[in-house]
C-alpha cells in the first residue's frame, strides 16, 4: 500500500473535519473494499478516516412498515437479525450472501452503498426495494442514488448514516456469484408493494439499475413466466474475464425469473 | 506516519507502534513472530490469514493494526491451553484434515467460528461446506476438513 495517515473519528463532525482538512481523504467503514483496493495500489488517499469510533451507527430496526439499517452495521448482523428474516427475508438473504463469513463480520451497508461497486449486492436492494439513503445532511431516494461506475449522488465529504427500506408485500433476491470472490456476476432483487413492482439489477451494468419492461410485465402478472421472454440489451453491460456482456444480459432474465419465484414462495 | 496501539494477543497485552498502513497480519508475523497466521493471496479470498478478533473470525490481511486498538486477538498459536490441543486442532489431526498445512491455521480459526455460530444446533455437512466459502485449500479437496469440523463440533458442543 502507499503510505497514508490513519485517523479515527469519534463523531460525525470530527470525521467531516478530518475529511475537509485532508488533501485526498477517504472514509473507511468495514474496509472490506477500501483495504483490498489500497493493497493493490489502485488508490492513493492521503488520509484514511476510520468511522468505527462514531457512535450510534450500528443496528437494525424492523417494524411492520419499515426496515432501518444503520450505516455501520456488519452484513453478518443484518443477515442474522431474526425480525428481518421474518419481515423482509430477501434482504437478510442478500446480506448473508455477501463475500464470506469473515468478510461479513466487517463489511457494512454504508460502505457498500457509498462505494457502489458494480458487482456489490446492496445496490440491487436499494433500487429493487425503493430504499432511502440517509446521510449527515439529507435523504436521497434509491432511484436517484446510483449514477455511474463507482459514482453516486453523494457530495464531497457526505457520510451515509442509515438506509431505510419500506417493507414490501413480497420480495425475492437471486444472484449468480463469482465462485471465488462471490461478487455478483448478476444479482436481481424483485419486489412488489401494492401495485408497485421493482426489479433492481446489480453486477450487469456500471451501477445498479431497474428494468422497466420487466416491472410492467410483472405488474400485470407477478409470475416468472411474465419475464421469461424479456431480453435486455447487452449494450453497455459489463464485459470482463468472468462473463461477457451477452452472458450478463442473459443472466438478468434468468435471475429475475428465479427472484420472482422466490418472492412468490 | 506511525500509529500507537494496544491490544491483547493470545491473552497477553501488547503495546506497539507501527506504520499507519501496517496490516494486522504483517504485525503478527513480522513484529511478533507469530508466523502461524499465513498470507496466501492478495485479494482477501483465501482465508489463510484468519484470526479471531473479539471472538469473531476476521481476515487479518484486510484490517490495519490501527483498527485493532483495544481488541482481543487470538491466533492459531493461542488455541492450545496448557499443552492440550483445542478440540478443533485435535479433530484436524485425527481426521487427516491437512496435507501441506498452509491453509490449516485459517481453516481451524474459521471452523471454530462455524461451530460457535451453530451452537446448540445439529451442524451438517452442507452448512460446513457453505460456511467454508472464505477459505481455499489446494491440497485436500476439503473432504477431511469437513469431517474434522463435524467431529470437533460434537466434542465442542458436549463441553458447552
Amino acid at each position: 500500500m502507499y503510505e497514508f495517515t490513519y485517523q479515527k473519528a469519534s463523531s460525525l463532525d470530527e470525521a467531516k473535519n478530518f475529511h475537509g482538512a485532508g488533501e485526498e481523504p477517504k472514509y473507511m467503514s468495514g474496509g472490506m473494499t477500501l483495504l483490498p483496493t489500497l493493497k493493490q495500489r489502485l488508490a492513493r488517499p492521503s488520509n484514511v478516516i476510520d468511522l468505527a469510533g462514531v457512535p450510534d451507527m450500528n443496528g437494525v430496526e424492523v417494524t411492520a412498515d419499515q426496515v432501518t439499517i444503520l450505516a455501520r452495521t456488519p452484513h453478518a448482523v443484518v443477515a442474522a437479525n431474526a425480525d428481518l428474516q421474518k419481515t423482509l427475508p430477501a434482504l437478510a438473504k442478500l446480506a448473508g450472501g455477501i463475500g464470506d463469513p469473515m468478510v461479513r463480520n466487517r463489511g457494512t451497508i454504508g460502505g457498500s452503498t457509498a462505494n457502489s461497486d458494480p458487482a456489490a449486492d446492496y445496490p440491487a436492494s436499494i433500487v429493487g426495494l425503493g430504499a432511502t439513503v440517509h446521510t449527515d445532511r439529507r435523504e436521497i431516494t434509491g432511484d436517484d442514488f446510483f449514477l455511474d461506475l463507482f459514482e453516486t449522488a453523494l457530495e464531497e465529504g457526505e457520510i451515509i448514516t442509515k438506509v431505510t427500506y419500506p417493507v414490501p408485500d413480497r420480495a425475492g433476491y437471486m444472484k449468480f456469484p463469482n465462485p471465488a470472490s462471490r461478487y455478483c456476476i448478476v444479482g436481481v432483487m424483485v419486489s412488489q408493494k401494492g401495485s408497485d413492482v421493482r426489479v433492481g439489477v446489480t453486477g450487469a451494468g456500471a451501477c445498479a439499475f431497474r428494468v422497466p419492461e420487466m416491472e410492467a410485465a410483472l405488474s400485470s402478472n407477478f409470475a416468472p413466466e411474465a419475464v421469461a421472454d424479456i431480453k435486455i440489451s447487452a449494450d453497455g453491460l459489463n464485459e470482463d474475464i468472468h462473463a461477457s456482456a451477452e452472458y450478463r444480459a442473459h443472466l438478468v432474465t434468468v435471475m429475475a425469473k428465479r427472484a420472482v419465484a422466490e418472492a412468490i414462495g | 506516519m506511525t500509529v500507537k496501539f494496544s491490544m491483547t494477543v493470545n491473552g497477553k497485552p501488547v503495546q506497539g507502534e507501527t506504520e499507519d498502513r501496517t496490516l494486522l497480519v504483517q504485525y503478527l508475523r513480522e513484529d511478533m513472530r507469530l508466523t502461524g497466521t499465513h498470507v496466501g493471496c492478495d485479494t482477501t479470498q483465501c482465508g489463510c490469514c484468519t484470526v479471531h478478533i473479539d471472538g469473531k473470525p476476521i481476515k487479518s490481511c484486510t484490517i490495519l493494526c490501527a483498527q485493532v486498538d483495544g481488541c482481543e486477538v487470538t491466533t492459531i498459536e493461542g488455541l492450545a491451553q496448557d499443552g492440550e490441543l483445542h478440540p478443533m486442532q485435535n479433530a484436524f489431526r485425527e481426521n487427516h484434515a491437512l496435507q501441506c498445512g498452509f491453509c490449516t491455521p485459517g481453516m481451524v480459526m474459521s471452523a471454530i467460528g462455524i461451530v460457535d455460530r451453530h451452537e446448540g444446533e445439529e451442524l451438517d455437512e452442507k452448512t460446513v461446506r457453505h460456511e467454508l466459502e472464505g477459505n481455499i485449500c489446494r491440497c485436500t479437496g476439503y473432504h477431511n476438513i469437513v469431517k474434522a469440523i463435524l467431529a470437533a463440533s460434537e466434542v465442542m458442543n458436549k463441553g458447552a
